[in-house]
């Protein structure tokens, strides 16, 4: 009896199961279950002061071995080409709603104040590893280029494609301006090897690593993210619903 | 059915108000919260199933625990969707905590922790709860003098659930986020790390899911359709009530007849 009873329940629990798969089909149960994302950010953003740091760590903390993911190698013609010239050639492209667009070298970067940091790296799918990151500030090089008042956000274009089109991702200026928010080009106290986004990635210690874009090509200030890529504002937010505000 | 002579005599069946309605309100409201963090959770799960001590942890360190891949038909979406998972995940932690906050408020302020969850010295005596284990064996959960009170075993699983598990879960889910831990750095040094933090939520969800299956099936052996209608409406018809007994669980129960 209870035997069936169990088996009733348990059937029951799968009805349910698949029940959440038919309910978030339905556009209004999904924008609701959606607007997590925004009270969460909201939520965090009034719990935590503006420049709020995530933890450090010492060295001796560090992972022994700090594990790749995402794109390993870009691979591309225009990439293999500035990689066989060790990055000499590489260039930063800052622009967008700025009064003096930039042209950076790694040279250039590493005339700005630098950043060293032992921070740690959470991957979206539940592992975390920890590593030290060295570059310049964000904030610091958007101050350089005069960034304009009117910029809402900071888009990253990056080198390695996906489905044809560059990788890319986004913060908003809270996060840009963050004192961890660095464009690394060392990690461990060495140049960025390739499997970690060589030359210069994005740190962005209070959000998920997805965010954390590698092979940087392009940092470009605007007031919106509509109308790029497909508007939500990174790769896997545009093509996974990935939340878009990384903190959670 | 030897009648001591003292025993006054009982009155006819009578219903009593058994759950206020803060009570239950939340607790479907956090039934459904749990039943979806569990399936949502073992589907964020299978994109990393490694369990880990410390700070760190990932592919190429030590893992304590290597999880199975959980099947469809207990995760949600069915179909592996991490983004989906955590979608559903991240809005009900919101429900999940904020509903506790309500229910725990609710519940100080109308006395049902005080008067119904509260353990007295007697509850934990071995004496009683060796015989409170044994009337489970025998089936029998309600004390028929005090049907409206919680047996020991009870209150002490309740407490468990409300006091220990739920805030557990809510806080390690809590360090798991990267924007939280600049917020609050304590949430890291009382778990532990990060990733110690996520070994105790997925074993906080496993006794969850351990407490869910027992209080179902002891809600199907006390009599699921008194019981369930009981969460439903409140009230709970009970064969017999002596009156006069001074126990404050009798004392608010207003029979209505």
């Amino acid at each position: 009896m209870i035997r069936r009873r169990t088996l009733i329940a348990s059937g029951g629990a799968g009805l349910l199961l698949s029940g959440c798969d038919r309910v978030i089909a339905q556009p209004q149960v999904r924008d609701i279950i959606f607007k997590g994302e925004d009270m969460h950010r909201a939520l965090q953003r009034a719990l935590m002061n503006r420049d709020a740091l995530a933890p450090e760590f010492t060295p001796d903390q560090r992972s022994p071995y700090f594990r790749t993911n995402g794109t390993r190698d870009p691979g591309t013609a225009e990439y293999n080409a500035l990689r066989a010239g060790r990055f000499a050639d590489w260039r930063l492209q800052v622009d967008g709603l700025v009064a003096r667009p930039l042209t950076l070298s790694l040279t250039d970067l590493g005339q700005f104040p630098q950043r060293a940091q032992i921070t740690r790296h959470d991957c979206v799918e539940g592992w975390s590893a920890i590593g030290k990151w060295q570059g310049p500030k964000l904030g610091d090089v958007l101050k350089q280029a005069g960034v304009r008042d009117a910029a809402r956000f900071v888009v990253f274009t990056c080198a390695d494609l996906y489905g044809g089109a560059p990788y890319y991702e986004s913060v908003d200026m809270v996060d840009a301006f963050h004192p961890q928010t660095i464009l690394a080009w060392a990690m461990n106290d060495r140049f960025l090897d390739v499997g970690h986004g060589a030359p210069c990635r994005l740190r962005v210690e209070r959000h998920l690593g997805y965010k954390h874009a590698k092979y940087l090509m392009r940092v470009t200030a605007v007031d919106s993210l509509a109308g790029i890529g497909k508007g939500q504002g990174g790769y896997w937010e545009d093509n996974v619903d990935y939340d878009w505000y990384a903190g959670i | 059915m030897d009648a001591s002579p003292i025993t006054k005599p009982a009155s006819g069946p009578v219903t009593i108000r058994r759950h206020a309605l803060a009570t239950r309100v939340w607790h479907w409201i956090n039934a459904l919260a749990i039943f979806i963090l569990i399936g949502s959770g073992l589907g964020i799960s299978n994109a990393h199933p490694r369990l880990y001590w410390g700070r760190y942890g990932a592919n190429f360190d030590p893992a304590w625990a290597t999880l199975p891949r959980f099947p469809a038909w207990v995760t949600i979406p069915q179909n592996y969707n991490l983004a989906i998972s955590r979608r559903w995940h991240l809005f009900f932690a919101l429900v999940l905590a904020f509903g506790l906050l309500g229910y725990m408020i609710a519940s100080l302020a109308n006395r049902h922790f005080q008067r119904d969850l509260r353990l007295r010295a007697k509850d934990l005596s071995p004496v009683h709860l060796a015989a409170d284990v044994r009337a489970h064996l025998q089936f029998k959960f309600h004390d028929e003098a005090h049907p409206g009170a919680y047996n020991p075993l009870q209150k002490l699983s309740y407490a468990g659930v409300v006091f220990v598990a739920l805030p557990l879960v809510i806080l390690t889910g809590l360090a798991m986020s990267p924007g939280m831990d600049a917020a609050w750095p304590w949430l890291l040094e009382l778990f532990g790390g990060r990733q110690s933090a996520r070994s105790i939520h997925f074993i906080t969800m496993a006794a969850i899911t351990a407490f869910v299956v027992v209080h179902l099936v002891l809600v199907i052996l006390a009599g699921w359709r008194r019981e369930l209608w009981s969460m439903i409406s409140g009230r709970w018809r009970v064969a017999a009530i002596e009156r006069g007994v001074p126990d404050d669980a009798d004392a608010r129960a207003e029979a209505v007849r």
